[in-house]
């Protein structure tokens, strides 16, 4: 199963095993890592799994499609940057072995 | 005391409930919680009930708001099937329903909402139903055959997302409201209109100004509801969605103050300082409109879990946030930030008829209460930011599309 880390804001990671085809946002929920809210579940409707996507994975993971709902929602989220993912739109494939993302300092 | 020996009891065990428990476990609680659910199954996410669930395009898996082995993980001691039956809070225990009585150190009322029913003749009959809980979304799911005659008695949301969810299972959808439009009271009538046409545009009938006498009945089964004119519409399930209480009894039983929903503060307090309480079941301030009210929504849920832990955990309290809602029907997405409380006009930016559209609730001077959002997410979160930062605009400039949302919110 590939192990992803997620790490907060204050440099806490978490390193946790997330089944194929789950997203990575499920990943941090079922785990119960701090740092993402997820308040729509996963919709793509809130912006509140937002999350840093690590330089050295950000090739394979990529950024948004310009003019998507997943870019839109985040154009507003809080404390953006240009390697800003919604964690919910990222769906964990073996490939994704060893991810690293970070969490904002906030959701809201 | 040492926050090791405190013993945390969270009374219900939905969405608020589940979220409040995993809440304290990531900002640090090392007391005991007891989790206790009157209902068979963990937490789970209620929106799917009437959407993806319904049409077949989610699992009990992925309804869970948390994997069942997070409980035990977690040590959360998840108590389902078993009610709480009364609050000594002098005792500082609560009642079960298997007769046991536990003690709290730190109680929190997560005990949601309920659908209201409706007194009328027939109303016991099979196959007439509510939707609530996920044994409510099985047995409508079940009544809903290709070629069913779904009778949705109630305009609201809930209601009018079974009828999309019906249509898609190849159902016959007919919605029955009292008032003048659909979405009378959680919309204003442009949206109204718009989800009026698109439900009548995908097959839905919808009758407005019909008052529902009594639903009529044959061998114990709902055949049809009778309308007070004296008509009658033939159903094989009727679905009644006119809204829902607050389930504040234990809560006022044992004197806390109540009112459409157990009184709290910012911090999800109640006027017992040892007890919260939180989510559908509450009446709570409302900082940005200085108003008090009751939400129903996953948001509202989210937002006073996490009020609740903080204020147990002693961490900073979060942010007020603008409420926030949305629904789902066909391939349209609704989103609604705020509440139209004052307002005098509203500013439409978009094109209502090609479904991709905003409505801006103005004050008279200006500022932005609350925005209804068709398949504009963009306008939502940029109206999300302009409520919370009290922006005053002018309608022209909300209609004026050449001016981006990031312009409008800066
Ligand atoms: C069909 C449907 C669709 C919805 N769609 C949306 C949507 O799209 N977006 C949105 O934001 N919101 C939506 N909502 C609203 C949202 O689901 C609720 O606001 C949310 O579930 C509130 O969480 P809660 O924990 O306060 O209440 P609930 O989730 O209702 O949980 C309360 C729990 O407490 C239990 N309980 C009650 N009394 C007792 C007792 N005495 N002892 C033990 N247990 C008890 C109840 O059985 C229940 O399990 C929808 C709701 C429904 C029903
Ligand atoms: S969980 Fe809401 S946008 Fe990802």
């Amino acid at each position: 199963m590939p192990k992803i880390t997620y790490i907060e804001h204050n440099g806490t990671a978490h390193t946790v095993q997330v089944p194929v085809g789950k997203s990575v946002m499920q990943g941090a929920i079922n785990n119960n890592v701090p740092g993402i809210d997820a308040d729509c579940g996963g919709e793509c409707a809130c912006a509140t799994c937002h999350v840093y996507i690590d330089a050295a994975w950000l090739d394979r993971i990529g950024l948004p499609v310009p003019g998507s709902q997943e870019a839109s929602m985040l154009s507003f989220a809080a404390v953006t940057q240009p390697d800003s993912r919604l964690s919910c739109q990222i769906e964990v494939a073996d490939d994704l072995d060893g991810l690293v993302v970070r969490m904002p300092e906030g959701q809201h | 005391m040492n926050q090791d020996s405190r013993h945390i009891v969270i009374a219900g065990a939905g969405h608020a409930g589940g979220s409040a428990a995993a809440m304290l476990r990531q900002m640090g609680w090392q007391g005991a919680i007891t989790l206790i659910g009157d209902e068979p199954i963990p937490p789970y996410q209620r929106p799917p009930l009437s959407k993806a669930w319904l049409q077949g395009e989610a699992t009990a898996e992925s309804l869970a708001l948390r994997p069942a082995t997070f409980y035990p993980e977690a040590t959360i001691a998840l108590r389902l099937a078993t009610r709480v039956t009364g609050i000594d809070r002098t005792a500082k225990t609560v009642a079960l329903s298997n007769g046991e009585s536990l003690s709290y150190d730190v109680l929190i009322l997560a005990l949601g909402a309920r659908a209201r029913r409706l007194p009328l003749p027939g109303a016991d009959l099979d196959g007439v139903l509510e939707l609530r809980s996920a044994a409510d979304a099985d047995r409508l799911k079940a009544a809903l055959q290709p070629g069913a005659r779904l009778a949705v008695i109630g305009g609201g949301y809930i209601g009018l997302e079974a009828a999309a969810s019906a249509r898609a299972l190849g159902a016959e959808a007919i919605i029955i409201e009292r008032e003048s439009r659909v979405l009378a009271r959680v919309a204003c009538p442009i949206l109204s209109d718009f989800f009026h046409n698109f439900h009548r545009g995908q097959g839905v009938a919808i009758e407005v100004d019909a008052q529902v006498a009594a639903l009529d009945g044959a061998n114990g089964r709902v055949t049809g509801v009778r309308l007070g004119d004296g008509r009658s519409i033939p159903c094989d399930a009727a679905l009644v969605g006119v809204g829902a209480i607050a389930n504040d009894e234990l809560a006022a039983e044992a004197g806390l103050a109540c009112g459409n929903g157990i009184v709290v503060d910012l911090a999800a307090r109640t006027s017992d300082p040892a007890i919260f309480a939180i989510g559908d079941c509450t009446s709570r301030p409302l900082p940005l409109y200085e108003r008090t009210g009751r939400l129903e929504s996953v948001p509202n849920a989210l937002e006073q879990a996490k009020q609740a832990a903080a204020s147990i955990c002693g961490k900073p309290q979060p942010a007020p946030e603008v409420p926030w809602f949305w629904s789902d029907q066909y391939d349209l997405r609704l989103q609604i930030a705020g509440m139209p409380f004052d307002t005098t006009e509203i500013a439409v930016r978009g094109d209502v008829d090609a479904g991709k559209f905003a409505l801006f609730h103005l004050t008279e001077d200006g500022t932005v209460q609350a925005v209804e959002a068709v398949n504009a997410s963009t306008e939502f979160m940029g109206g999300r930011r302009i409520i919370q930062r009290r922006k005053r605009l002018t309608r022209a400039r909300i209609a004026d599309m050449s001016v981006s949302m990031q312009e409008l919110a800066a």
